[in-house]
């Protein structure tokens, strides 16, 4: 069994979500950890989930990078265990210093709420394996998902092949008009340089199953077992 | 002793403030020439520090951990001595 923490802050709201996502996943199971107690030992890979921890004050992630949970969070990710955050996750794993660059308003000021597609840039990370150039569709709900970097981090991003997702169109065509809140390069997820800690802001667990309207998270979330098993690059195991 | 920390937020320059922008607009709605606007925030800290030097560590310490993010944000201060609350 492949054993997943999903980190739990006051204001998460999608750890359920993940937890049920990852329930239609064979091989998986997972648990939610409270973020005062959160002990990531014996786990394999922790899940920062959306919403609005601490309510988004002074900046979304701000207050959670100081959470006990964030400081074994970080031990786990120095360690080359696997870390996904998604939306506000993706948030808080950037003000942590874990992945590059911020998140910041949206370009348009609007919260937007809605499906984008996304290209898989890379399939050299744990959650993409088999995926590149795929082009996804997914939900995303954020007021605050405007990538941003100095001119040497996003040179150093781009080099270094961290950009794992990048919004686009339905036939995979990075255009101005398929990035929803201005991120630069139409950034959507990155990764670390270890590759084994992914953040992006839209929401896998929110499309896992055709009822919700479309599978294409689970594809992501799927990938957590034979990564773990072996059957991926050895770098992961 | 007692102290009193008045930090300023501010985006970096090269950084794009939206909400400025958004006031910008509505301020040339007023029939005023606005050219710029940049938005932050105010935080007033009420601490306790040995000495000004002990305070002005501690100041930077909330700066730099929590109130201002430095890949997107900058932060300035003014340090007073404060009466207990």
């Amino acid at each position: 069994m492949t054993r997943v923490a999903i980190l739990r802050y006051p204001g998460t709201w999608s750890e359920r979500d993940f937890q049920h996502a990852l329930s239609l996943v064979p091989g998986v199971e997972s648990d939610i950890l409270w973020h005062e107690v959160a002990d990531l030992a014996g786990y394999d890979a922790a899940i920062v989930p959306g919403g609005f921890t601490y309510g988004d004050y002074v900046r979304a992630g701000a207050i959670a990078k100081i959470s006990p949970a964030t400081r074994e969070l970080r031990r786990f990710a120095d360690a080359g265990k696997l870390v996904l955050g998604s939306c506000n996750g993706f948030q808080i794993l950037c003000e942590a210093g874990l992945l590059p660059g911020a998140l910041v308003r949206n370009r348009g000021l609007e919260f937007r709420c809605d499906w984008v597609h996304m290209r898989v840039e890379r399939d050299d990370t744990p959650w993409t394996t088999g995926l590149r150039g795929a082009v996804l569709r997914m939900p995303i709900a954020h007021g605050e998902g405007c990538w941003v970097a100095d001119d040497e981090t996003l040179a150093d991003v781009e080099s270094r092949a961290q950009v794992v997702f990048r919004y686009t169109d339905e036939r995979g065509g990075a255009t101005a008009a398929a990035n929803p809140n201005g991120s630069l390069a139409n950034i959507a997820g990155i990764c670390n340089e270890g590759r084994n800690v992914v953040g992006l802001m839209p929401h896998p667990e929110r499309c896992s199953e055709a009822l919700l309207g479309g599978t294409d998270g689970y594809r992501v979330l799927a990938n957590l077992a034979p990564a773990l098993a072996g059957t991926a690059p050895a770098i992961y195991r | 002793m007692i102290f009193v920390a008045t930090i300023r937020v501010l985006p970096k320059s090269e950084v794009r403030d939206p909400q400025g922008e958004a006031v910008r607009g509505a301020l040339r709605s007023l029939g005023l020439a606005v050219s710029d606007v940049r938005t932050g925030k105010e935080i007033v800290v009420t601490f306790e520090a040995a000495d000004e030097t002990a305070a002005r560590d501690a100041v930077r310490v909330m700066g730099t951990e929590l109130l201002a993010n430095p890949v997107i944000e900058d932060y300035a201060y003014e340090l007073e001595e404060g009466a207990p609350v």
